[in-house]
């Protein structure tokens, strides 16, 4: 699950870790109501004025509305004109942002509509530092990864200059180590102040990470102000899904609006959906059969339009509600239907196919293919339904017929 | 021959709800030693199993089982009055790594993990209290481990299964149905088939079943079914070149997933760049390693892998 920027930092600010003070706006006069108290608190002039939508490359992206206008926007104007200055141009830009659709490398080229901003104070920014927590598969244990390329995206860092990247194995039962924190910050060059506010930093967002059972905790960039500060200016965050039952105070800050709706209404039947851009819409059972599908679909020469997995355990309600989800996409031209029946009955799914077309109706082709428990009596009850199903004798054969249905 | 389990195997369960039930019951059908449950509450009772005999599993067996399985309160406990070896965890996903602590630590060789949806921080906790134990745990979140004809422990459907040939590993549950299935068809069959799991934190990984199917003498090749995220295939890819003495042939599921999507499973995500299904399958070619262009060849796949390598 993600969150936007302005409640990770929240999160941050309540475990102590420092980040600059901000406020969220929804509205163009809560933004101009924001900057005075900003302005008073942190006794800067500057403020920024930042997109709150799940994506990252906001700074870099553009508004479709206003393509000169980027996600994330510094406000200098308060340096010379005051605060009544920096409020003009606040609002000047909260005004076009707000409502504005934002197109980021992220977002894919319909982007996303901007509907929060939130108004931060301005660092003096001295350094641009990275700094993660994530899962490393391959040991099984967490590992903090830093780097001194702060504001470059980490895969680019690990292809170009891999030796730039510091990394700290995390031992399960003992966390980070000091050793370990002050061997990131020397790694990092941090000197004095710096160094100290960095070692205590790196500390905590270990700590963090372990308490808020997080995928990812990246900090980009991290920076060192002119004062010593150790600030984190930008952070991205997502929680593992398995153990939010144990953050309530995470799981609050899920924003729906945010994510698919029919991926949302699906999860709600227990199936695991994602929606693809093809135009054949596939129901199978497993995780791996399902990613399988979508390859052959593709092996064959058509294009999938969805990720399907109905679980092991299905029942009639979910088999119709993944059937109405698949055939409300206006995109899809046709269905195949994978099932290998193991604890689940190949003719328990056949009844839930006929009784979900009963229910939707079917104006589309529908190819079924299923093998397993009771395939035989499965597929009698397909033929003697009288719909107009063709049965396929494996994926590929299934995979084939749906792409020629789709095509006549 | 098979690896991990055979029909001496003695298994107890822990996590004895509805869907532990139902599987128990099945498993004692197929032939599997079922020798007793843990539950702290119903200790000192006693859980009863009787139905028809599944003669795909164990063959030799009268038509219908009655069993009277023991319940105990502790792993320790039923390890003791039983002499268990393995243990098959149900337990719902918040108290999962507890119960395969507790089972490494009360002297089980073998936990399997059926468990889906186990938070990754306790699998990580879990993981490294296991490698101070002389304990190995297959899953989480997998369909388990079968031997054909002599012990099934896990959610498969036995009669998919033929005692035969061929090792099988994969991180998919259905998938490795559809490979099982393929097997049996081509008259190849099974030795032992293990279901690794779709989380990103497992215990025992490709490498370890490459390692013991290699070792196998019953084994004559092996079939792995890898899919997106995570590096494990990449790193099978570079034991395999280094040590594999047999024919591995395979699938990789996903080659169609956008990234940063997790697809079903916890550990099936592309993330920054890593985890494609391309690179795996270069990376597995490229240490002799036959990827079936589509699951419905994986059974073609490896007759053909067999005959070339002059078995």
């Amino acid at each position: 699950m993600n969150i936007h920027e302005f409640q990770a930092k929240e999160l941050m600010k309540s475990r102590g870790i420092p980040v600059p003070v901000g406020r969220v706006a929804n509205s163009v006069s809560e933004a101009i109501g924001a900057v005075a108290p900003l302005v008073e608190e942190t006794g800067t002039p500057v403020v920024v004025v930042k997109s709150q939508i799940h994506a990252g490359g906001r700074g870099k992206g553009q508004f479709k509305e206003y393509p000169e206008l980027g996600g994330v926007n510094v406000v200098r104007d308060g340096i010379e004109g005051g605060v009544e200055a920096a409020k003009a141009r606040v609002g000047e830009l909260a005004g076009r942002m707000l409502g504005s659709t934002l197109v980021t490398v992220q977002t894919g080229p319909h982007g996303k509509p901007v509907s929060r901003l939130y108004v931060e104070q301005g660092i003096d920014i001295e350094r641009e530092l990275y700094l993660s927590v994530l899962l490393d598969r391959s040991t099984s244990k967490n590992v903090v990864m830093a780097s001194t390329e702060g504001g470059t995206e980490i895969e680019v860092v690990a292809e170009e200059t891999p030796e730039k990247i510091l990394k700290a194995q995390i031992d399960p039962g003992l966390g980070l180590l000091d050793f370990q924190a002050r061997d990131i910050a020397f790694g990092l060059g941090l000197e004095g102040v710096a160094f100290k506010n960095g070692v205590k930093f790196i500390q905590a967002l270990a700590a963090f990470a372990d308490e808020f059972d997080t995928d990812l905790v990246e900090i980009n960039p991290l920076v060192v102000a002119k004062d010593g500060s150790v600030v984190a200016l930008d952070c991205k965050m997502s929680f593992e899904a398995n153990a939010l039952y144990r953050h309530l105070e995470v799981r609050e800050m899920r924003d729906l609006s945010e994510e698919n709706a029919a991926e949302i209404e699906a999860s709600g039947y227990g199936l695991s959906f994602i929606k693809l851009d093809g135009t054949i819409g596939c129901m199978v059972n497993g995780a791996g059969l399902a990613m399988a599908t979508m390859d052959i679909i593709k092996y064959v020469g058509g294009e999938p339009a969805n990720f399907l997995d109905v679980g092991g355990g299905a029942e009639k309600d979910q088999v119709a509600a993944a059937f109405k989800i698949i055939t409300r996409d206006p995109s899809v031209r046709g269905i195949f239907v994978n099932i290998f029946g193991g604890i689940m009955k190949c003719d328990t799914i056949a009844q839930g196919v006929i009784d979900a077309v009963a229910e939707v109706g079917l104006s589309l082709p529908l190819v079924v293919r299923l093998e397993g428990t009771n395939v035989e009596l499965g597929k009698q009850i397909l033929d003697e339904s009288g719909l107009n199903i063709l049965s396929a004798t494996d994926m590929k054969d299934g995979a084939q017929k749906i792409l020629e249905a789709t095509r006549s | 021959m098979s690896v991990l389990v055979d029909k001496d195997t003695k298994v107890i369960i822990q996590g004895m709800g509805k869907t532990g039930r139902f599987h128990t019951d099945r498993a004692i059908a197929y032939g599997t030693q079922m020798v007793g449950a843990v539950h702290p509450s119903r200790a000192g009772q006693t859980e009863l199993f009787e139905g028809e005999t599944d003669h795909s599993g164990v063959p030799g067996r009268p038509d219908r089982y009655s069993i009277e399985l023991p319940i105990f309160r502790t792993v320790k406990e039923a390890v003791a009055a039983t002499g268990a070896t393995v243990s098959v965890v149900y337990v719902p996903p918040p108290v999962a790594a507890d119960a395969i602590m507790e089972a490494a630590d009360g002297g089980i060789e073998l936990v399997v993990g059926i468990t889906e949806g186990i938070p990754v921080a306790d699998m990580v906790r879990a993981k490294s209290y296991l490698s101070r134990r002389n304990c190995r745990l297959v899953g989480p979140n997998c369909p388990g481990v079968i031997t054909p004809s002599e012990c099934k422990i896990g959610i498969m459907p036995g009669y998919i299964h033929k005692a035969g040939r061929i090792g099988v590993v994969s991180r998919s549950g259905t998938l490795t149905y559809e490979a099982v299935h393929q097997l049996t068809q081509v008259g190849l069959g099974q030795t032992t088939a293990i279901g690794i799991g779709g989380d990103p934190v497992n215990g025992t990984d490709f490498i370890d079943c490459l390692r013991m199917f290699n070792d196998d003498p019953a084994t004559e090749g092996v079939v792995m079914i890898g899919e997106i995220g995570g590096t494990a295939e990449e790193e099978a890819a570079a034991w395999i070149a280094a040590n594999m003495t047999k024919p591995v042939t395979g699938f990789i599921a996903g080659t169609t997933a956008p990234a940063g999507k997790r697809m079903g499973h916890a550990g099936a995500i592309i993330s920054g760049g890593k985890g494609t299904a391309r690179d795996k399958i270069s990376a597995l070619e490229a240490a002799g390693v036959t990827i079936a262009p589509t699951p419905t060849d994986m059974g073609t796949t490896m007759l053909e892998a067999l005959a070339g390598a002059g078995t």
